[in-house]
């Protein structure tokens, strides 16, 4: 069978690693979207471009070859075809292109703005900026018809500790006929924040894009900048990035199965999760001098070394979990009332999870076992001994399972790094340059992708993709039949990025 | 599940005595208020949280003060669901452009008297977003602020030293807490 790159053809660009970059044509940006609807490859992610030219980039990935490749469109004239007319996965991202840039996807299925809430007081900033029009056209919400349907809109501002979004449910009495959402509101420009930063301010933007996964997208962007540059960061600081990254999958997963657990009103969970969450933060700030772990990873390598006590505090909190999950796991699993709020809640089919590409519990609880530990795999992870839980119902249930599954794995993983992890520098030197990389990183919620050109020891440009992009769309699937109520649970099970979706 | 509420009863709390509060936050609140108004608010606080453009970093952090080391709910500090329950506003984040007018309208929505604290380095002043498109600034740009309590993101500790400022009764050294015997006796 053709590569990806067969089959799309174009023509290669120096200074751009580790996977090759194609400036391709029409035709061909076509054919590689009639590769993605086709189901042959995986869309990472699409974003626009304002180097000399406008431009759009194209990610896409043939899961089972491991072929990772950039494709990339000129377009002079502002236009370019519209992947999302064959492949419903990159609707958003080419709304988003628009809004930001200017540029029109050419029969796009949906021309509506995203991010863009009509506030800016600019339109197109990332593009050629111009005024607004004076009065935004109010947002048209998709029309819904029928008999007794009625609409509840939800958010911006929520009822719980949450990040701002508005849901728009329409519903027949109870059941949910259609959730659409719109998000946008806590977009804070990061792309056009970094662009002509150096590589420390723009490292503490990635770090601040999603604050829950603040160590998964400082690996995620240090790998780009670490590939465009040719540079490698130390083992030892490997090692103490991986080590951060599994703390911060643990608190998040232990954090996340008792909030689920809490929307279905069941607290006692609630209580013990967080409990054992604060353990491995409180091992996280004695280990590495902050709770969530923030600006300790940095292109070059990590910031902050292992506490002498580090390894001590960490074990200690790690005996916690041991000793009191499997507690928590049978009572989770022998409590009927609990179990009949997630059992077959919120299903995500296995072929929207593919489709979508969908990564983290959402996708592993439907099938889709993609992890970036593994695939496309990155040091330390590749000499470390650990599985991707994975399963098939695709409800509520399964994406618990996938975290409690995946909480048992970080235990281990952690156990590794401490004793592999040999004594040696944390860091090397940066010194300017220039160049293109790519770079993914597993966070708890899914693969963060970073893309950077540097310039002169700069950030030119940068795209942050947070896994939610790919997520969100599905939440709107799965809710489809469900109960109005059932709503918070669905939500929390996915527990989709807003910041990090927003940027 | 019976089992584990027993085993419960014999362990021995996990909550953790309270912190002292912050020198700063009382210096700030002086300033800011009226002795009235400091009088009613060392009772019993209702607080609604509002995410006006966070990297939700500091939502975990206000989370965190739920759980049984922090134990938010034994000061009388609770969160509610709606601003129209709420005497405090918690905001975090720089304002976004997008959510300038959903932050004025909760401000609004919550009845009178009120306070707002702005909670993080990017409530304070924008942070390491201002300056962007699409960033309205720190909180004071758009409702007017009583308490800011810094970090990106503060500890749950320091949250819980700010907000314990706000109970601590005008021109008062007591226990904020009001756990000390009545004046009288000491």
């Amino acid at each position: 069978m053709p590569s990806i790159a067969q089959t799309i053809e174009g023509k290669r660009v120096d200074n751009h690693r580790p996977w090759p970059r194609m400036t391709v044509t029409p035709d061909a940006w076509r054919r590689a979207a009639g590769e993605l609807a086709a189901g042959r490859a995986t869309l990472l992610g699409l974003w626009g471009d304002a180097d000399a030219a406008p431009l759009v980039h194209m990610a896409l990935a043939d899961a089972a070859a491991g072929e990772i490749l950039v494709a990339s469109l000129a377009c002079p004239d502002r236009k370019f075809p519209s992947v999302g007319a064959l492949h419903p996965p990159a609707i958003r991202l080419e709304r988003a292109v628009r809004s930001l840039y200017g540029y029109e996807p050419v029969s796009a299925p949906d021309v509506r703005p995203w991010l863009d809430l009509g506030f800016w007081n600019v339109q197109h900033p990332l593009g050629a900026r111009s005024a607004p029009p004076p009065a935004p056209p109010a947002y048209d919400f998709l029309p819904v018809e029928g008999d007794a349907l009625h609409q509840i809109p939800v958010g911006p501002v929520h009822a719980g500790i949450i990040e701002p979004g508005h849901f728009r449910f329409t519903a027949s009495g109870e059941t949910v006929v259609r959730l659409e959402q719109r998000l946008g509101y806590v977009h804070k420009g990061i792309e056009s924040l970094m662009t002509g930063a150096s590589l420390e301010l723009a490292a503490k933007l990635a770090a601040r894009t999603s604050g829950d996964s603040t160590v998964a997208y400082g690996i995620a962007f240090a790998h780009a900048v670490e590939a465009a540059l040719r540079i490698d960061a130390p083992p030892r600081a490997r090692y103490l990035r991986a080590l951060m990254a599994e703390l911060e999958r643990l608190a998040n997963h232990l954090g996340d199965i008792g909030a689920i657990c809490n929307d279905a009103s069941f607290s006692i969970m609630h209580a013990h999760c967080g409990i054992l969450r604060e353990h491995v933060l409180r091992a996280a700030a004695a280990s590495f001098g902050h709770r969530l772990m923030m600006d300790r990873v940095i292109p070059g390598g990590v910031t902050a070394d292992l506490d002498p006590d580090g390894a001590t505090h960490i074990r200690n909190a790690l005996q916690q979990v041991r000793r009191r999950l499997p507690q928590l796991i049978d009572l989770y699993d022998n409590t009927a009332s609990l179990q009949d709020r997630t059992v077959g809640t919120g299903i995500v089919r296995a072929e929207w999870a593919r489709q979508f590409g969908a990564g983290g519990f959402v996708g592993r609880a439907s099938g889709r076992i993609f992890d970036a530990r593994k695939t496309p795999g990155y040091a330390p992870y590749d000499g470390l001994d650990f599985s991707v839980p994975i399963f098939a119902e695709g409800d509520v249930n399964a994406r618990v399972w996938v975290r409690i599954r995946e909480v048992e794995q970080s235990v281990s993983l952690v156990e590794q790094i401490i004793r592999r992890m040999q004594d040696g520098p944390t860091t090397v030197a940066i010194e300017g340059g220039a160049g293109e990389g790519l770079g993914f990183a597993e966070a708890f919620r899914g693969d963060v992708l970073a893309w950077v050109r540097i310039e002169g020891g700069k950030i030119a440009r940068c795209h942050l993709r947070d896994p939610s992009w790919f997520q969100w769309p599905l939440l709107e699937a799965a809710i489809e039949g469900n109960i109005v109520a059932d709503f918070p649970l669905c939500n929390k099970s996915f527990n989709c990025s807003y910041s990090g979706h927003d940027l | 599940m019976r089992r584990m509420l027993f085993e419960g009863l014999a362990r021995r709390p996990l909550t953790e005595k309270p912190p002292a509060a912050d020198d700063t936050a009382l210096a700030e609140l002086a300033a800011s208020l009226d002795r009235t108004a400091r009088r009613r608010l060392g009772r019993s606080l209702a607080i609604r949280e509002v995410d006006a453009g966070s990297c939700n970093g500091c939502e975990l952090e206000i989370h965190a003060l739920n759980n049984a080391f922090y134990d938010l709910e034994r000061f009388g500090l609770r969160f509610v669901a709606s601003p129209r329950h709420a005497d405090v506003l918690l905001v975090t984040g720089p304002v976004t452009k997008n959510m300038r007018e959903a932050l004025e309208r909760t401000h609004r929505a919550t009845p009178d008297p009120k306070w707002v604290v702005a909670l993080g380095d990017c409530a304070a002043d924008g942070g390491i977003f201002a300056g962007s498109y699409a960033v309205a600034g720190g909180v004071s740009s758009v409702v007017p602020v009583d308490l800011h309590i810094r970090g990106c993101p503060p500890t749950p500790e320091t949250i819980l030293k700010g907000l314990i400022s706000l109970l601590q009764p005008a021109n008062e050294q007591g226990d904020p807490l009001h756990l000390s015997p009545p004046r009288g006796e000491r």
